[in-house]
């Protein structure tokens, strides 16, 4: 286990230096520099700027003190926020997001478990297809549509919820988790509904029937550990689109996180910030895409014993 | 000769697509989302001679209003008819969803195609570079390079194109894989056929079934891609118009015209419904684990 880890690891290595090639090169080509705001400056105080920035090097070179730093873990100081450093800006904005994101992914996983281990218990059948036919609507139904429509509808019309802001009114949390998970429960029920399926026509499962075990403990106890096994290998990729869903969310609800601040930097062509946050963003999902490999690895025997057999 | 043409259909079984047909004609919903899309495309396709008014004929006096029988979807707050201007929106998510997607195709299928025909180390090396690809966050360098190149439609083929085909090698690679080892490929070869020829003759059209459904599933996921980018007014810019910028418009100003948000909202949900619903019909139609019941 220890060593698939560490393989695995080790391969992300390429792929975060393709990540911060890439985006240094396209941040980098982009017409028009962070300095060139709406107010002419002087032509001294521009390159008193740059310097200060290091701007006025080659590129190669400003490329190899940046991966230096990032080596480091200093992402430089923010263009846009003079003073403030991107790590200060990451920091603040993380904390609102991954709350954020936590409380989408309790929605999405006990909506869409429940919903799909419901389907999958009667197949072919109303009981399966409510639920389904509920769950292609949560996949046609695009974030920045449900929520504005949530806000429309709980916010405006019945006046039960807050619509804006985090943290600063009881209850404002509610919509923008809803928005955010509703998406993400609908494939998750997809997956679980199709992992039972194939979970509950095996034959351990008709042994624990003749041993005359209760539905619930069957499913509880038998089914759902092998059954869920699609759902953990979608956590991972999940929670890449979770970040991309914050963009959206973020800015119906005005919730200061992190997605909220990429596309402001990158409005802004803010250098440091739009590198600093693509860097940590693919971190992010490479953490977690191994993660949940390794948790599916811990849950599958059969793919427990194949990596013990490397 | 015409006595031979008769034993010839009598002698005829049910090919793969005709099963598919008859599969894919009993699922309902299946084909009420591809009347839906065939509609769909008929009107994009006649909306500059069928759209009741000009698409920026404006009537600043009359300002939003609700549906009516002069304006079936209501007007904007310039007064704008929402039914000509979904019907133009809906040319351009349409078109982007079908070219982003037939790139996506394109590359998918020939990169899939030959790493896992040649195999080896091509194929090792090929593949290497896919999984770098998929662990990029394609979100991201889609919203960094609409904000660095500017806001252009070619460009967004190309951007959500170059996402998209990942899936796409993957699959073709993998059923090139297993057709590479079977008689009829090793019959072309003895029979000193090029490569190339044994490719576009006899592995891709076998790799068909996976491919379009696939397909399918691709072209709501760009179109919603596009959606998303217009939305946070990184995609399709005005004059120019999609479902995704009017949502964009529309969430602007819901609280007094709500009804400004949802036409084009069902407009685009029901183009997904529409798609996905074809796409999970055909993957049961095409799926030979389905055999014939």
């Amino acid at each position: 286990m220890l060593r698939f880890a560490l393989s695995r690891l080790l391969q992300a290595i390429p792929v975060l230096l393709v990540v911060i090639t890439m985006t240094f090169l396209l941040v980098h080509s982009a017409p028009g520099g962070p300095f060139s705001a709406d107010k002419a400056v002087p032509a001294e105080v521009l390159e008193a700027l740059e310097a200060q920035y290091n701007l006025n090097q080659p590129l190669w070179q400003q490329y190899i003190s940046y991966l230096g730093d990032v080596v480091r873990g200093d992402m430089g100081p923010s263009f846009k926020y003079p003073g403030r450093s991107v790590n200060e800006l990451i920091y603040s904005g993380l904390g609102t997001t991954a709350e954020l994101g936590f409380y989408a992914m309790l929605v999405a996983i006990f909506i869409g478990v429940i919903a799909g281990v419901t389907a999958s218990m009667r197949p072919n059948t109303m009981q399966d297809y409510v639920p389904m036919t509920a769950a292609m609507i949560g996949i046609c139904m695009p974030s920045f549509l449900l929520g504005p429509l949530l806000v429309l509808i709980f916010g405006i019309h019945l006046d039960w919820l807050p619509v804006s802001g985090w943290n600063q009114i009881p209850g404002d949390k509610i919509l923008p988790a809803i928005t955010l998970g509703t998406g993400y429960a609908a494939y998750i029920a997809r997956l679980s509904r199709g992992g039972m399926l194939e979970v509950l026509s095996q034959d351990y499962i008709r042994t624990a029937r003749a041993k005359g075990l209760s539905e619930f403990l069957i499913i509880g106890k038998h089914a759902l550990r092998g059954g869920l096994i699609p759902v953990v290998a979608f956590l991972g990729p999940a929670f890449a689109g979770l970040l991309g869903g914050s963009f959206v969310v973020e800015t119906i609800y005005q919730i200061p996180g992190l997605g909220r601040f990429y596309v402001q930097a990158a409005f802004n062509r803010d250098y440091t910030m739009i590198l600093g946050t693509t860097v940590f963003f693919a971190t992010l999902i490479i953490v977690f895409n191994l993660l949940s490999d390794m948790l599916a690895v811990w849950l599958n025997p059969k793919l427990r014993q194949q990596v013990r057999g490397e | 000769m015409d006595a031979n043409s008769t034993t010839l259909t009598a002698e005829k079984g049910t090919s793969l697509w005709e099963d598919a047909w008859i599969k894919l004609r009993k699922n309902h919903l299946a084909i009420v989302g591809l009347g839906l899309l065939v509609f769909l495309c008929v009107i994009s396709l006649l909306t500059p001679w069928i759209a009741p008014y000009g698409y920026e004929q404006q009537d600043l006096l009359m300002g939003a209003t609700p549906p009516s029988a002069e304006h079936w979807l209501g007007t904007d707050v310039f007064g704008r008819d929402m039914l000509t201007r979904i019907m133009y929106g809906g040319r351009v998510s349409l078109m982007v969803g079908f070219i982003a997607t037939a790139v996506a195709l394109a590359i998918g299928v020939i990169y899939g195609a030959v790493a896992g025909y040649v195999g080896g180390r091509v194929d090792a090396v090929m593949m290497r570079l896919v999984d770098i690809l998929y662990a990029l966050p394609f979100m991201i360098f889609i919203i960094l390079l609409m904000v660095v190149f500017g806001r252009n439609l070619l460009l967004l083929f190309f951007a959500i194109g170059a996402v998209e085909w990942l899936t796409m090698a993957r699959i073709v690679r993998g059923q090139v894989m297993s057709l590479r080892k079977q008689e009829f490929v090793e019959a072309a070869h003895s029979l000193g056929l090029s490569q190339w020829i044994i490719i576009r003759r006899h592995i891709i059209p076998n790799t068909l079934g996976p491919v379009i459904v696939y397909t399918t599933l691709t072209i709501p996921s760009v179109m919603l891609l596009e959606a998303f980018l217009s939305f946070l007014g990184l995609g399709i810019q005005p004059p120019q118009s999609s479902w995704g910028l009017l949502i964009n418009y529309g969430v602007e100003t819901m609280e007094e015209y709500p009804w400004l948000l949802i036409f084009p909202g069902i407009a685009l949900s029901l183009t997904l419904f529409a798609l996905n619903f074809l796409g999970d019909g055909l993957r049961d139609a095409l799926d030979p684990r389905t055999a014939k019941d």
